[in-house]
């Protein structure tokens, strides 16, 4: 019974608590199991993530092409770095893709939501419809938007003739292909559905009735009750997201390949192909760092404005 | 209580009532408009898939026509048997199966394991560790990629299905957080129980709670299906030979030596998608509503 915790202001109950030193047999077989379970995760951190990210660190300071000994370069990784105009063209991309998709994503997740959470006749079938898209592999995903977008004979050009517009080029026009990535992106909103509806559904429905009693409409219920007891939901959607989309990778290289003229040469792809076409190891290395250190600047920033508005209290 | 109740309740019924009363002819209106919304919408999303489905009917060659047919002339279920004569499609198949299903047997178990020993055993520095655990789910895969590269080129581990496969049994930080969650939910009396009669942590583990875990397992095990079926990135880097290849990269390989099948290659692109639907409809329950015990519900 003693195992069990109570809430501090639960009235003391007198248990009987054994002393430490009488289980210390049972108490001591318990720590260590735990350590041999949690070890096993420990084991798998340590050889996979930690001995890995510390030796990235060390590597971003040599050249390597994987078959000649690393040579010891200093900083000359990310003196590079600073200078090189693809990244800062795909770091361009790579921002210009988040600050639109990001909120677009969290905004149009809410919206759904919001509607998939009413009670209408067939809701379970509409919320499986919006969520198809969002678990449809990546690939397939990249290859049936370029289907759609392709510029001869693409059924996008087909819509548009239709309705007495210009065909695009889409994908192969640098002004657009950014875009349209969003789009993609756009797409499987649907999977950021199932948390902001189980964030609905916790909402006290009192405070709904409470707000009603005071005379709110719909939508002061929704300023006042529903978007502060939805921030947490949104802040963890606005991190995971951005920690995502900086990694965008899979869609640019498929359907796009960087192009055109680099408009969709998003950061990871750049790092992709320094590491495993050109087999610079350690120049490769310098840029994931610069990567995760933009991104932990980004993540840090938004901890500290959340103390602002997101509410973790109903 | 009832006293300050009572009134206020009978405010709000006449409240509700007078308004059903109001809006009595407005509702179905309503209702149908609310309908027609949603219905388009869920239309819009599903427009690429049936573009998907008419493209991989149509007669190979055809598919690149102006003006493009919105249907196939006839129906060309051919494509769907060529897929798999054209390029390898079986192996890619078979290897993104023994790839997904390893994954996610050593996902569920590993993680459920670790979240195990972090929800219901006691020792000291139980959750300075957990949240190690939980902070390595915000370090971004790239910084990883090129390491673990090395380390599985040191280890002869490039061009196997390793590399995709062990990392994922010494436990994944989400699913170890999920299973946390859930298991804290579990009354302690089980365990206790157990305990007196003679059980390890290990046999309580899989014997007692594993057995009342079903929907945090099928969660776990739908999201690793997902994410090992749907890799890309992992499978680009580790693996080379061709008969290693999974799906995901098999399908882009239609684009190299098809440039103009898109039919084969929408076919293809169909086939990789359906296991994955199939499984999402089976477990719709859990994956739809798994989340709410991830302890981000709004509080």
């Amino acid at each position: 019974m003693s195992r069990q915790s109570f809430p501090q202001s639960t009235i003391k109950i007198p248990t009987y608590q054994p002393q430490r030193k009488k289980r210390s047999g049972l108490a001591r077989e318990e720590m260590r199991d735990g350590y041999l379970m949690v070890g096993f995760w420990l084991i798998g951190f340590l050889v996979f993530t930690a001995g890995p990210i510390a030796a990235s660190m060390g590597l971003s300071f040599t050249n390597w092409d994987l078959i000649s000994p690393a040579k010891w370069a200093g900083l000359a990784n990310y003196r590079t770095l600073l200078k090189d105009d693809l990244i800062s063209t795909s770091l361009y991309n790579t921002l210009y893709f988040t600050i639109l998709s990001v909120p677009l994503s969290t905004i149009a997740a809410l919206l759904l939501a919001l509607a998939m959470n009413m009670k209408i006749r067939g809701i379970y079938l509409y919320r499986t419809l919006y969520y198809l898209p969002s678990i449809t592999p990546a690939v397939a995903t990249a290859l049936l938007w370029l289907v759609i977008f392709q510029p001869e004979f693409g059924i996008a050009n087909y819509m548009l003739q239709k309705l007495g517009l210009p065909k695009q080029l889409w994908l192969l026009d640098p002004a657009q292909a950014k875009p349209i990535l969003i789009l993609m992106a756009l797409w499987g909103v649907g999977g950021g559905m199932p948390i902001f509806l189980a964030g609905l559904q916790s909402i006290p429905r009192e405070l709904y009735e409470a707000a009603e009693i005071d005379g709110s409409n719909h939508w002061n219920s929704f300023i006042s009750v529903t978007l502060p007891l939805l921030t947490p939901v949104i802040f963890f959607s606005l991190i995971t997201g951005i920690i995502g989309s900086f990694q965008i990778f899979t869609s640019a290289y498929i359907a796009t390949d960087g192009g055109p003229e680099n408009a969709t040469l998003f950061y990871v792809l750049l790092l992709y192909r320094n590491a495993f076409q050109f087999f610079k190891m350690g120049y490769a290395s310098a840029m994931a760092w610069l990567l995760f250190i933009i991104v932990l600047i980004f993540t840090v920033l938004q901890f500290r404005l959340a103390q602002r508005w997101v509410h973790y209290e109903v | 209580m009832a006293k300050v109740g009572a009134p206020i309740r009978a405010q709000v019924t006449t409240r509700i009532s007078g308004d059903t009363n109001h809006q009595q002819w407005k509702r179905p209106l309503l209702a149908l408009g609310i309908h027609i919304a949603i219905g388009a919408g869920a239309l819009l999303m599903l427009f690429p898939f049936l573009w998907t489905l008419s493209t991989s009917l149509k007669l190979p060659g055809s598919a690149l026509s102006w003006p493009p047919q919105l249907l196939p002339e006839t129906f060309h279920w051919q494509n769907y048997i060529e897929v798999w004569s054209i390029v390898p499609f079986l192996t890619y198949a078979q290897n993104t199966v023994i790839i997904t299903l390893t994954t996610v047997l050593g996902s569920v178990l590993g993680s459920s394991l670790v979240g195990y020993a972090f929800a219901r055993l006691r020792f000291p520095g139980r959750e300075t560790l957990f949240i190690a655990c939980l902070s390595t789910m915000m370090l971004p895969f790239v910084v990883l990629m090129i390491p673990r590269y090395i380390l599985f080129r040191n280890l002869g581990w490039i061009d196997t299905f390793l590399p995709l496969i062990v990392p994922e049994w010494f436990g994944v930080a989400v699913y170890i957080f999920f299973s946390r969650q859930f298991f804290r939910t579990l009354p302690m009396e089980y365990d206790e129980a157990a305990r007196i009669d003679g059980a390890t942590s290990w046999w309580i583990w899989l014997k007692v709670i594993l057995p009342m875990a079903k929907p945090l397992l099928a969660t776990i095990a739908i999201l690793a299906f997902r994410s090992a079926w749907n890799d890309f990135m992992g499978p680009l880097i580790y693996l080379q030979s061709d008969e290693n290849l999974t799906l995901a990269l098999g399908l882009v390989k239609f684009r190299g030596y098809y440039r103009t099948e898109w039919s084969l290659m929408m076919a293809g692109a169909t086939l990789m998608t359906i296991p994955v639907v199939l499984v999402f409809f089976f477990f719709q329950r859990y994956f739809l509503q798994g989340l709410n015990f991830s302890g981000l519900g709004g509080r």
